[in-house]
């Protein structure tokens, strides 16, 4: 009966693992292409974007929240910093800044909407997604920005030993997240005010500032895909990072973490974002199209959700019955 | 042969670590108003949850209209016609009153509601119940007490024949409690059966034909109301003696530590006391009556309108709880649950979770000095488990509570205000709680424990203050004080 429990326990924290492992198993079968090191890579260079804002998103869903703004900011971003470049010819590491710091207020925007003005998260980030968009189409007249200098892109093409830079930020990122979450205060305050609201607060933690820092970094994390996401492209689309933020929390939610805050580990979050990388790839290398695609990743959404909650359920009763 | 509508056999419900109703068995004869009294912990909520199929009994069974239930879900006890009248308001706030008594079961006409045939239907309900009342008003312009009535017709107009009422009475003023009156007596002539709870022991004289004492989720006893006076219900209610297995703490009372003056905010009224150095000073009233509400105020939880605090001999101005903390106050809250822990954490971050600042460095955490902290206060607090990995969530009561004693404790305050420090935990965990605080106390620091086990709040306080309606309604020393002096001031 023990054994039994641990089994379904573990099943609950990696079956993830080995849904991952099935799909791989599925497209090599479909696709005789599937298990190369090419399509690894092409993988790995298409989620570290979603990857990088996944970390961001995390942290807010943790808290108990959820920012839908993060596709925006990151369109934003790249166009404000192509518009940079171009038009004012200002220096690579200038242009960064201001798209980063702008970045960081649209997310604590999101945040102080969240807990000064009290606003559902949902609706607040909405409104941000939405306004932000706007701003995007504004600034560049709803046309693509693009001719700026190559230098920028230079730094999506290059790769060290091999691996694309942008994959290395992205590690990079998730492994800074990772440590800050389980060795420093902020995770602890993040999982805790996730858990408990209440209790923290009247354990004397800054509810208020822990929420808006979630925010601020998640738009800041949101800024640097924008910026990589530029780079990759080398032309400032106001449509770009549409629709990130269902990849994001599609990503978390398998990996994991909970939609009512408190509970989710990084490092499982990475799964999530590989196998959704993996999925979207091994649809195009099997020919299905675009629009069955974004079908399937609703799906996918749903059942992650489903799933997610339908784990806690069991989760709980087993700790209630032991 | 008696007429018994309901019949409770050998009900018991434990949760881990407490017994909330330990093999309770009584019946209810049909068309009586039957009074269940005891102090709060009784048992008299778990009793009704289980009657309404809120929550299942651990064992024994239910016997309503001579039929045997082992247990029964809401659904059931609806259809059985077991009506609640909760504290607790469930109208819909911008629906008139008419809407609202029929709300759930509308009259139609087709598939459109008839608001003429509502309307003259309460206006009926009103007038036959004696009550002058625009049923055409929207129930968020009524006050609370009007609320309450309408809650009740609500009840009475399902033509039930068994409604349990839970304080039905607590946001009446004298006025509306005619009225309440008046219905009660209506109810009783259609041979309708109720179930009455009420802290105010009035009530229970005036209005019931008879009484079940509960204590400590024990059944004590059931007798006619008309055979009882007020003493003797009380002592039943209390059950004991006051025992002397409180501990005494060896200490003399040293300055005052802090001065209120004129506390005032939504809750708490003009609120005026002081504390010395070592004291443990009981505050007492019933649920409600502004206790826990001034205890936040202090610690910086909830705002202050009016009022001077003097701690230390210096101005204190609590803002938030980092305020409080900062200053030297800590606060046990009375939801352990729900404000004393986050229980989806292991118990180690949980207890440094309001000192992580003193062990941190660049924000990161000093493990080993956090290791420390965590490994002296298991110990200290004698918190039983086998890693402080654990997640709180999968302790006991005892076990919680000692978690957020320990989480307070390491912050090293001067005072410390225990919000209700017992409820709900076993025996052996409280004696641990009561000997904690008396080591507090010889250590210098000072208590305000929130409490509204009596025997709790006589046996450990050096002085009381009772609070009722936000205001103090009095002040007992130890000499003075009885389970009787406080009850009175309680209600009054």
């Amino acid at each position: 009966m023990k054994n039994n429990k641990k089994a379904v326990m573990v099943l609950l924290n990696y079956g993830i693992i080995v849904a991952f492992l099935v799909m791989i198993i599925i497209f090599a079968i479909a696709s005789p292409n599937f298990l190369t090191t090419n399509t690894m890579f092409t993988i790995l260079r298409q989620v570290a974007i979603t990857g990088i804002i996944s970390i961001g998103m995390t942290l807010v869903l943790l808290t108990g929240g959820i920012d839908l703004s993060v596709g925006s900011i990151a369109g934003v971003t790249a166009v404000t910093a192509a518009i940079c470049l171009k038009n004012y010819n200002l220096p690579i590491p200038v242009t960064c800044i201001i798209g980063l710091v702008l970045a960081v207020i649209y997310g604590g925007i999101s945040g102080i909407c969240v807990t000064k003005l009290n606003m559902p998260p949902f609706i607040a980030t909405l409104g941000v997604q939405t306004s932000l968009r706007g701003l995007a189409y504004i600034v560049t007249g709803g046309l693509p920005v693009y001719g700026f200098t190559k230098a920028f892109s230079s730094f999506a093409q290059g790769s060290v030993l091999g691996i694309p830079n942008q994959v290395i930020l992205a590690v990079v990122l998730f492994i800074i997240f990772i440590i800050a979450l389980s060795r420093t205060t902020l995770g602890r305050y993040l999982y805790g005010v996730g858990g408990n609201e209440e209790a923290s607060r009247l354990s004397g933690i800054n509810v208020t500032a822990i929420k808006i820092m979630a925010y601020s970094v998640s738009g800041f994390l949101a800024g640097v895909a924008g910026l990589v996401l530029l780079s990759r492209t080398a032309s400032g689309q106001p449509s770009a990072g549409d629709g990130y933020e269902m990849d994001a929390i599609t990503a978390a939610v398998i990996g994991g973490v909970s939609l009512s805050g408190g509970e989710g580990r990084l490092p499982m979050v990475i799964i999530g974002v590989l196998l959704m990388g993996t999925l979207s790839t091994g649809m195009i290398m099997c020919g299905i199209n675009d629009y069955v695609q974004q079908l399937v990743k609703g799906i996918v959404l749903i059942v992650a959700v489903a799933y997610s909650q339908f784990s806690q359920k069991i989760r709980n009763r087993m700790a209630a019955s032991s | 042969m008696e007429d018994i509508i309901l019949r409770v056999r050998n009900i018991s419900k434990h949760y881990p670590g407490v017994r909330a109703l330990d093999n309770v068995s009584f019946e209810v004869r049909r068309g009586e108003v039957h009074a269940i009294c005891g102090e709060n912990g009784a048992g008299k909520s778990t009793l009704i949850k289980i009657l309404t199929g809120a929550i299942q009994p651990t064992s024994g069974s239910i016997e309503f209209n001579g039929k045997t239930y082992e247990k029964l879900t809401p659904r059931q006890a609806m259809e059985l016609g077991i009506s609640v009248i909760y504290q607790e308001f469930s109208l819909v706030p911008y629906l008139t009153i008419a809407e609202n008594i029929f709300y759930g079961r509308e009259i139609k006409k087709g598939i459109i509601r008839d608001l003429k045939g509502m309307e003259e239907k309460a206006k009926a309900l009103c007038q036959d119940m004696g009550i002058e009342l625009d049923v055409n008003k929207r129930v968020c312009d009524l006050g609370v007490a009007y609320q309450q009535i309408v809650e009740i017709l609500k009840a009475v107009s399902r033509n039930t024949e068994f409604i349990i009422m839970d304080e039905p009475t607590a946001p009446l003023t004298i006025k509306e409690t005619e009225v309440f009156f008046r219905i009660i007596e209506k109810l009783k002539k259609e041979n309708v059966t109720i179930i009455f709870i009420s802290h105010r022991l009035e009530e229970v004289f005036e209005l019931c034909d008879r009484a079940t004492v509960f204590c400590d989720g024990k059944y004590i006893v059931t007798k006619d109301v008309k055979d009882l006076n007020r003493r003797q219900l009380i002592s039943y209610m209390v059950g004991r003696e006051l025992s002397d297995d409180y501990p005494v703490p060896h200490r003399e009372l040293g300055e005052t530590v802090m001065e209120v003056r004129n506390l005032t905010n939504k809750n708490v009224k003009d609120v005026s006391f002081e504390i010395k150095r070592g004291e443990i000073l009981g505050f007492g009233g019933l649920v409600g009556a502004g206790r826990t509400e001034l205890a936040r105020a202090l610690y910086g939880a909830d705002p202050i309108q009016k009022g001077k605090i003097t701690f230390h001999g210096q101005a204190y101005h609590p803002k938030t709880p980092r305020t409080g903390l900062n200053a030297g106050i800590g606060l046990i809250p009375e939801d352990r649950k729900a404000q004393g822990v986050v229980l989806s954490r292991p118990i180690r971050e949980n207890i440094v979770y309001s000192i992580l600042k003193r062990i941190t460095r660049l924000s990161f955490i000093n493990k080993k000095k956090e290791q420390q902290y965590v490994d002296k206060y298991i110990k200290e607090m004698n918190i039983k488990t086998p890693s402080p990995e654990q997640l709180v969530q999968n302790l006991s009561g005892g076990n919680q509570q000692k978690v957020v004693l320990a989480k307070a404790m390491a912050t090293d305050c001067d005072i410390l205000i225990f919000d209700e420090p017992t409820r709900g935990i076993d025996v052996g965990a409280k004696q641990e709680i009561y000997g904690l605080m008396c080591r507090l106390v010889e250590e210098g620091k000072s208590i305000i424990m929130i409490s509204s086990e009596m025997s709790e709040l006589l046996g450990m306080s050096d002085r009381i203050i009772v609070m009722s309606n936000g205001h103090i309604a009095g002040e007992l020393s130890k000499d003075e004080y009885s389970q009787a002096r406080v009850l009175e001031m309680a209600s009054s």
